[in-house]
């Protein structure tokens, strides 16, 4: 049921048609990262390209089969963050929350790592299925770059794996990471962002109404956290996306707060 | 947006470094900027001009971002 | 009270909130949280990566200093492009002819099935003469050009090498109030302007994206290509020298080429200061590390999406064309053809350009593919009834004296071939992206009516001064 849900969701409101059984993989990161190597090495050229449902972005999507399971690899477009401020951010913050992907695969480039994390912790707090990508590992090795792979594991809460996309190194140990988050055979619990005094006591403010009327459908705190940042388009998306009925007055309302 | 007379990227020669202490920038322009790293308090290399001067090119963060003068001049160093 | 809470009104009282506790805070909330989040991305980085020594200056530092130096980074980019284009222009003639020899070949097979099959000519006509030797033409001119500008160009920004073309181009086009990354989707068009059209995404604000998009058609895409050439190289070329003719038609190429960027800056400066009036936004530019893209899957890639996309093209747009042009040039009002009196009536107009009326219709009759608008002329000339090139260059430069070319007629045909309205495929990809009739009609009329405004001014001027 559960199933069949997903799927209309993912036809009707990001243009996917995703086959019953298949696992949606969700494919985040900043521009320049590698992302389409990734996207190519794993899925060859059982791709096509279009744009999402009603915008002008681009949306690639692609299979791939591993220990007989099928897989569906929707690349998202590259953003620094998904505070979703651009179209694109927005495309790709609604997929994540929304379309409720088995995995979310998150490309960062090891040579600068600490603005790609940005985008990895906030992928982490709108869902828990996470897998980073540590990519570009054979240009850190070339500037001297080293990086502490487990301890990052640890630090992140999320499975970490190294990768050179281009040389095809570490694409195995992906696919078997991929598949074992999909299949939730592997779980986590991703790291808790940790934010200033003030930010944390409005967010503990709001989050009580927010899981009684959400449910736990999202994360509170992020919701929270969304509505703090003034992110007035997040509501509409809720809205849509949640089936929640929509009065035109209270959209007025939101709107003109 | 009147700039304040205080320190800018701008002011940065190629080579030199400065710690933001402020974006006095709005809107889009000031989200993507804070989004790419450049926050109060993040070190900042003056790294190359274009051939005619403008834009400038920065590393922030291990990573090369290029702003025109009329951005960098709104994002202000602490004094060095 | 019913137990009932409808969730939107909650939801809205969560907003409202939720904004009262955002403005009652001294700095942003925002900011904060976008701090926060880097705060812990900065401490996790910290226990978790180490810098080794690095050496004095690596390799690509050097690099950069090279392609975005004062002496050097603008002349490597025009070597470049004049690169690129030299190796598609000269790499495509032997492909082209091939799959113009085995396609025009399957022709024939054609026209055997069609006698065998007892089918009128006219049907012939209109199937085989008309409908395939346009898609045929498409083809063999279009992909051999395409599959080798495209590969190149994603090979370059796979390096990394455009944004630093951006980078360099920025503060001219902040002049005319426009985006740096506009040097890019220039650059794409000038493989085909459908993908320019397309690559304008890349620039961020509205308005800037639009002026992009109005005057990607400025630059001539691959399509365009083959008539600026022949004509330059029959008419420049011919007066000349023969060892000097493929240089001088060179130069004359590139004088187009840079024509067509100069009209691009001053109508985009037009544009900004008129109907797309508004603050630049300002530049921010990422500059990746220059990195060895994997050229073969790039090449792989690259062919088998052009590849798609001429056959699409071809069987769409130019295909369609072709049938209805042989009709219009094989169903006879009086004794002479529709066509023929359609550049009859069009005659006095295209005089007044420094055109005929069968090089006007020519270029209408190829809004669906540009490729097709030199075949279309000779068709019309020679009264054959079909489109045909010829082979050698002295053919093409007899025929076209004999129907009274003058070098104002190949000057002007030239600059309408740089400015006219753009082909059918581009003015579609400009309402997809726009997703307006207003800009895409605009993107339509505003090269429309430069290309009249300048061919009349050339040719009057050049008249009135006795030159022509």
């Amino acid at each position: 049921m559960h199933e069949e849900n997903r799927g209309r969701v993912l036809r009707e409101h990001f243009g996917i048609a995703a086959a019953l059984g298949q696992y949606v993989i969700a494919l985040a990161g900043n521009p320049n990262v590698g992302k389409s190597t990734v996207f190519n090495a794993l899925t060859g050229l059982r791709q096509h390209t279009g744009n999402w449902p009603g915008k002008t972005v681009d949306n690639a999507q692609g299979t791939f089969t591993y220990r007989q399971k099928p897989f569906l690899l929707v690349d998202l477009p590259g953003t620094y963050s998904i505070l979703a401020h651009t179209v694109e951010e927005q495309v790709a913050r609604d997929f994540i929350c929304f379309g409720q992907p088995n995995a979310t695969l998150v490309v960062l480039d090891a040579t600068c790592l600490e603005r790609n994390l940005n985008l990895a912790l906030q992928v982490m707090e709108i869902t828990p299925n996470v897998v980073v990508c540590v990519n570009l590992m054979d240009e850190a090795r070339k500037k001297n770059i080293a990086i502490d792979l487990p301890a990052l594991e640890k630090e992140l809460g999320v499975p970490v794996v190294p990768t050179a996309a281009r040389k095809g190194e570490g694409l195995d140990t992906l696919r078997e990471t991929l598949y074992q988050v999909s299949t939730g055979a592997r779980k986590s619990i991703p790291r808790q962002l940790v934010y200033s005094q003030a930010v944390e006591e409005a967010v503990e403010k709001l989050v009580p109404t927010i899981q009684r009327l959400i449910d736990h459908k999202l994360n509170p705190r992020w919701v929270a956290l969304r509505l703090l940042d003034g992110d007035k388009a997040f509501i509409e998306s809720i809205s849509r996306h949640l089936e929640l009925q929509l009065s035109p007055k209270a959209l007025q309302e939101v709107a003109a707060l | 947006m009147q700039p304040s007379d205080k320190l800018s990227l701008a002011d940065l020669t190629v080579g030199t470094a400065g710690r933001i202490s402020s974006v006095e920038l709005d809107g889009l322009l000031r989200r993507r900027i804070l989004d790419l790293g450049m926050i109060p308090g993040t070190q900042v290399e003056c790294i190359r001009k274009s051939p005619v001067g403008d834009p400038i090119a920065f590393r922030v963060r291990n990573t090369m971002i290029a702003l025109r003068s009329d951005a960098a001049n709104l994002i202000k160093v602490y004094p060095f | 009270m019913s137990g009932t809470v409808k969730p939107m009104t909650t939801l809205v009282n969560v907003c409202a909130e939720a904004d009262k506790i955002r403005l009652s805070t001294d700095s942003t909330l925002s900011d904060t949280i976008v701090s926060d989040i880097y705060a812990n991305a900065e401490q996790i980085a910290r226990k978790v990566v180490t810098h080794k020594e690095q050496g004095e200056s690596s390799w690509d530092t050097r690099l950069d200093d090279i392609l975005t130096s004062r002496l050097f980074g603008y002349p490597i980019m025009l070597a470049l492009l004049g690169a690129i284009f030299w190796i598609t222009i000269e790499g495509a003639n032997i492909p082209s002819g091939m799959i113009a020899d085995v396609l025009f070949a399957f022709q024939d097979q054609l026209t055997e099935w069609f006698v065998l099959a007892g089918a009128p000519a006219w049907l012939h006509g209109v199937f085989v003469l008309g409908l395939y030797r346009a898609l045929a033409w498409v083809v063999s001119v279009m992909l051999p050009p395409m599959a080798i500008f495209f590969p190149l160009f994603t090979l370059l920004e796979d390096l990394g090498y455009l944004p630093r073309v951006a980078f360099n181009m920025d503060s001219l086009f902040k002049r005319c109030k426009a985006c740096g990354k506009q040097a890019l989707t220039m650059c794409m068009g000038f493989g085909c302007n459908t993908a320019g059209i397309v690559s304008c995404r890349i620039i961020d604000s509205p308005r800037e994206r639009l002026i992009a998009l109005l005057t990607n058609n400025f630059v001539p895409c691959n399509g365009r290509f083959p008539t600026l050439i022949a004509i330059a190289s029959i008419f420049v070329g011919g007066a000349f020298a023969a060892e000097y003719e493929t240089v001088v038609a060179s130069l004359v190429i590139t004088t187009i080429v840079l024509l067509g960027i100069a009209t691009t800056f001053a109508v985009s400066w037009l544009l900004s200061h008129t109907i797309l009036r508004g603050e630049p936004s300002s530049l921010v530019l990422e500059l990746p590390p220059y990195r060895l893209p994997q050229i073969g899957a790039i090449i792989y890639r690259s062919l088998i999406d052009r590849t798609l996309f001429v056959l699409k093209r071809a069987v769409i747009m130019a295909a369609p064309a072709g049938a209805i042009t042989w009709i219009l040039g094989n169903v006879y009002i009086g004794d002479l053809s529709i066509l023929a009196h359609v550049a009859g009536w069009l005659q006095p107009l295209s005089y007044a350009i420094g055109l005929d009326g069968f090089i006007l219709l020519a270029f209408i009759l190829g809004l669906p593919a540009n490729e097709i608008v030199v075949p279309i002329l000779l068709m019309s000339y020679l009264s054959t009834g079909q489109m045909i090139e010829l082979d050698s260059l002295d053919e093409l430069r007899q025929v076209l004296l004999d129907h009274g070319w003058t070098w104002l007629t190949a000057v002007c045909s030239m600059l309408f071939c740089l400015l006219h309205w753009p082909c059918a495929t581009t003015l579609l990809s400009a309402y997809k992206e726009s997703g307006s009739i207003k800009w895409t009609f605009l993107s339509f009329l505003i090269p429309t009516i430069i290309a009249f405004a300048v061919c009349l001014v050339v040719a009057q001027t050049a008249r009135i001064l006795g030159l022509a």
